[in-house]
């Protein structure tokens, strides 16, 4: 968690991008030496339709600011549907988002193909600036000082 | 010197609570605060959610009455969405509710308030619950018990789904239908209901009015208290607690106000008290003038004593008469003494399962048409039943979506909360006297709150701990057959 | 020999857990034969001095239903935990945190607010509100604290075991206790709940298309609901896909869809993402317009699918002012 004041404040963003498409175009902006925000930790997955949403609600509560998905456009998906369900998904759990108080700017879906590097530099930039006006996400921390740990999982799920 | 003794929990209820008790320095209770330590909320939490969940989200209010909340919650969605549910719809679900009534009375007279009589007031800790209840009534008895609400409550769950936080309830109707082997069922469960009513009235009856110690207790002052009282009637003015027109009479017994569910807030309102998270109400036109009985206080009083006293007889034959003989052996009506919500309790035991068995007979219940799908927008709610524990009342504002904007709720024993004071103050001052206090005479004070709420009930055959066991079982010669023992 | 002494306590509980236990009827003697019940609130008269009087780990079990909200339930739940061999959190509130949880969604200024000023039969001037201490003529009385949200039991303190349900069923119950008393409990932290979804169990189950296409959601007053068919098949929102199962798909058999209060099956961490994840994951739309429309059907997406689990999902509760900005 961010106790950083407003004007220092460096927004950590968790960035899901799928390996065909928008990962490709992250190495691609990096091959090609443009410069963008250092504040976002990439996460591999093979498509955008393996975002389960409790990857997103687990980066806000393990202290990111925000979440940044990117996934092949429509149309273009390597396995076909999965770019779609990411955003059946992705409306349904904006709302979610909506309903627990969270800005609507600290969950970007975008669809970025191995190509477009630049638009790898473009998005990170702006998202960056926009959760930085924002402000750190301080998540209310349900454990009482002292006692059992929160983000562990009850039930024996690992 | 003075001091301060606390009963922490109350035991053998429903709900949390403590009673705080000072002692002046003679040893005398100068006052007795009894508490309740917490909220949850739902007023608040209901805003945001769709109306027709409602039923089965405050029915979570209440594990013990669940089948209350949800009927009120599903008459306000009727009135919400302007729609009149199928006659048939109706009966089901008067029928569900009379079954819960039966095994919940039932419950509450023989393992939560009943062992306080059955047993005695002052009998050991250990023994002041069912186990104790058996060794006086029997094992035969107590499986009596436990098989009735069994099969009463499987009834519950075949009509509702579930029968701790049942589904049936929808705006217009209910969700399933009964089919001839579902009512075979019904019919069943309501003729083994009357038999054991009646059977529930000749216990009391032989265990406590022909005790002549207890009956001391209940016509005593000290759990006697003159205020208003309120309950649900029928066009008729007869109990009825699923539907009509709410009535209320002075301590006098004369009726005062008879009003519609939609015109509540004409007539209820509620006072804080910052020692306490229930809100007290009382009658709004009289007023609140702090904890007191008598006309020109607002406190009123809810429940089986107060519905009885707040009506002019039962709707069925068998209740009527044990109504009867209620008012003439103890001096007319309006009856003003706490403890005799027991006996007030089992008479409409009896109601119950004779209304059960007049709709588990009408050929309506299995008709396949049980729901009427409302068309109109929704807007505003209001829906009141008499729960077990008193008058309860559920209001809804929504959004055009039938999304609830603002909930208000006020729940049965709120309605019974300044009475409840008043009765566990005065009962302390009443049993506490010269700084002697002990266990026995600390369950007499909770006894003026048990009166009020039969709750839950609980391990029907819990043991105890650490005590060594003893049941005896007595033939109806009252001679001993056998004797059971348990070293503990 | 001694039997193995049990207690039963309830937090903020409805007292649903308390009834569930007595609806074990007939079997409970069996079970009660083999322990003995020392502290029971609801049917006892022991009271929280007899628990303190207690050594530690005199208890075998205790049960513990109920959300935790106020520093006494806190307090008993530590007492209880230090009594007790082994804590099973019992009910959907000591699991997730149930129904109460659903008032992590407001403030706790919000909640009394509401019932002490706003509420319409409220008649309250001088905006009297319930007090921690109070001086009255008499002396000091006091009243438990409430804390800013309300928490699962695990939350609070190490829990054995989870019986999951609103209430648990008396299958479950069973089973649980004769694990108990048989010495057969599976791995510490486990759920006592076969992990399978309620579909399994579900006499619609036939009726269930393999491949799910929802066109539209119905809310289950807007439309008759068919008593054979799948009820998501029908367009009628049904949580029993993710779900675990244990209660007999009861909701269903009344005609009504599962709302989940078992909670999720063993790999899931957050029962309300998962729940939303399989449900959107099945809409029949590509496009961003239809996908809108279609969800414009769940009209309360944190009440539907964090129903029972708000307190024990990632996010826990809704916060104010979103921005690093005070609430």
């Amino acid at each position: 968690m961010s106790d950083q004041p407003q004007d220092t404040f460096e927004p950590r963003i968790v960035a899901f991008f799928c390996s065909w498409c928008t990962y490709t175009a992250a190495d691609l902006a990096g091959t090609s030496r443009m410069t963008y925000a250092p504040n976002i930790r990439v996460v591999r997955i093979m498509c955008s339709g393996r975002l389960d949403p409790q990857f997103v609600l687990t980066a806000f509560n393990q202290g990111a600011d925000g979440v940044l998905i990117g996934g092949c456009h429509p149309g273009d998906c390597h396995y076909q549907e999965g770019n779609y369900k990411c955003l059946r998904r992705f409306h349904l759990l904006r709302r979610l988002l909506q309903q627990m108080g969270i800005a609507e700017e600290r969950l970007r879906l975008e669809w970025i193909s191995a190509s477009e590097g630049d638009r790898v530099q473009k998005v990170t930039n702006e998202m960056v600036e926009q959760v930085r006006r924002l402000g750190p996400l301080h998540l209310n921390r349900p454990a009482v000082e002292g006692h059992h740990d929160t983000t562990t999982v009850p039930g024996g799920a690992k | 010197m003075s001091s301060k003794v606390t009963v922490d929990p109350i035991t053998r209820l429903e709900g949390h609570g403590k009673i705080d008790i000072f002692l002046n320095n003679d040893g005398n209770v100068e006052r007795a605060y009894f508490q309740v330590p917490e909220l949850r909320g739902f007023e608040k939490f209901a805003e945001g959610r769709p109306a027709e969940e409602m039923p089965q989200i405050t029915s979570r209010i209440c594990g013990v009455c669940p089948t209350a909340h949800h009927m009120a919650a599903t008459k306000a969605l009727d009135d919400l969405y302007h729609v009149d549910p199928p006659a048939s719809a109706k009966k089901i679900r008067e029928l569900v509710y009379s079954t819960f009534f039966v095994e919940d009375h039932a419950l509450h007279f023989f393992f939560l308030g009943g062992p306080d009589f059955i047993v005695g007031p002052t009998a050991p800790k250990a023994e002041r619950n069912i186990l104790g209840v058996l060794g006086k009534v029997g094992l035969e008895i107590g499986k009596e018990v436990i098989g009735l609400r069994k099969q009463l409550r499987g009834l519950i769950a075949l009509a509702g789904g579930k029968v701790i936080h049942p589904v049936l309830g929808l705006p217009g109707g209910v969700a399933r239908t009964l089919s001839k082997e579902d009512q075979q069922q019904f019919i069943a469960g309501a003729d083994h209901a009357v038999e054991f009513a009646l059977f529930s009235l000749k216990i009391f009856n032989d265990v406590v009015l022909k005790n002549a110690d207890y009956m001391k207790w209940i016509v005593s002052d000290t759990y006697t208290h003159q205020t208003y009282y309120m309950g649900m009637v029928d066009a008729n003015n007869k109990v009825n607690f699923y539907d009509g027109q709410i009535r209320v009479v002075t301590p006098d017994g004369k009726e005062y106000r008879k009003f519609r569910a939609q015109d509540y807030l004409t007539h209820v309102a509620e006072h804080v008290e910052p020692w306490s998270y229930i809100k007290f109400c009382y009658l709004k036109e009289v007023g609140w003038k702090d904890f007191a009985e008598g006309p020109e206080s607002g406190v009123f009083s809810v429940a089986p004593l107060a519905r009885l006293n707040a009506s002019d007889g039962m709707a069925t034959p068998r209740a009527q008469e044990a109504y009867e003989g209620f008012f003439k052996a103890l001096g007319g009506k309006p009856v003003h003494h706490t403890l005799a919500n027991h006996w007030a309790r089992l008479i409409e035991l009896l109601y119950a399962a004779e209304r059960m068995q007049q709709l588990a007979n009408d050929p309506e219940i299995i008709n396949p048409v049980v729901r009427t799908l409302p068309t109109e927008t929704p807007t505003e709610g209001i829906g009141v039943v008499e729960a077990p524990r008193g008058t309860l009342f559920h209001h809804f504002n929504t959004d055009a979506r039938g999304v609830i904007t603002t909930a208000n709720l006020i729940v049965a024993t709120q309605n019974n909360a300044a009475r409840i004071a008043m009765s566990v103050d005065k009962a302390a001052k009443g049993v506490i006297k010269s700084g002697k206090v002990d266990d026995g005479i600390l369950n007499m004070v909770e006894m003026a709150f048990r009166a009020y709420d039969p709750c839950h009930g609980c391990a029907t055959h819990a043991l105890p701990g650490q005590m060594p066991l003893r049941v005896r079982i007595f033939d109806a010669q009252r001679q001993l057959v056998q004797e059971i023992k348990r070293d503990g | 020999m001694s039997k193995p002494k049990i207690a039963f306590y309830w937090c903020a509980s409805c007292g649903g857990c308390e009834e569930s236990i007595v609806d074990l009827a007939e079997d409970l003697l069996t079970v009660t034969s083999a322990v003995d019940i020392v502290f029971m609130p609801v049917a006892m008269d022991f009271k929280k001095r007899d628990v303190e009087a207690m050594a530690d780990n005199e208890l075998a079990v205790a049960f513990i239903n109920g959300a935790v909200r106020t520093s006494e339930q806190l307090e008993m739940a530590e007492l209880l935990r230090r009594k007790a061999q082994l804590v099973i959190a019992y009910g959907s509130c000591a699991h997730q945190g149930g129904i109460p949880g659903l008032a992590n969604l407001f403030n706790m200024e919000a909640l009394l607010q509401k019932s002490y000023t706003d509420a319409p039969s409220v008649t309250n001037p001088g905006g009297t509100r319930p007090q921690a201490e109070l001086k009255v003529p008499e002396g000091i009385v006091s009243l438990p604290k409430m804390h800013d949200t309300v928490k699962a039991l695990d939350q609070v303190i190490a829990v054995d075991y989870y019986l999951p349900g609103c209430p648990p069923s008396v299958k479950l119950v069973l089973e649980a206790l004769t694990a108990i008393l048989e010495g057969k409990l599976p791995e510490r932290g486990a759920i006592l709940a076969p992990d399978l979804a309620i579909c399994h169990e579900c006499t619609r189950r036939d009726s269930k298309p393999d491949k799910l296409y929802i066109k539209e959601f119905k809310r289950p007053h807007q439309v008759l609901i068919d008593p054979e068919q799948c009820l998501l098949a029908q367009g009628v929102l049904c949580m029993g896909p993710v779900t675990r199962l244990g209660c007999g798909a009861a909701c269903l058999g009344g005609n009504m869809p599962c709302t989940g209060c078992q909670g999720p099956t063993d790999r899931v961490r957050d029962y309300g993402a998962k729940a939303l994840s399989a449900i959107s994951s099945n809409l029949d739309a590509s496009e961003d317009e239809e996908i809108v429309r279609l969800l414009d059907g769940i009209v309360d997406p944190a009440g539907t699918f964090y129903r029972y689990s708000l307190p024990a999902s990632l996010l826990h509760s809704r916060i104010a002012g979103d921005g690093g900005k005070e609430a």
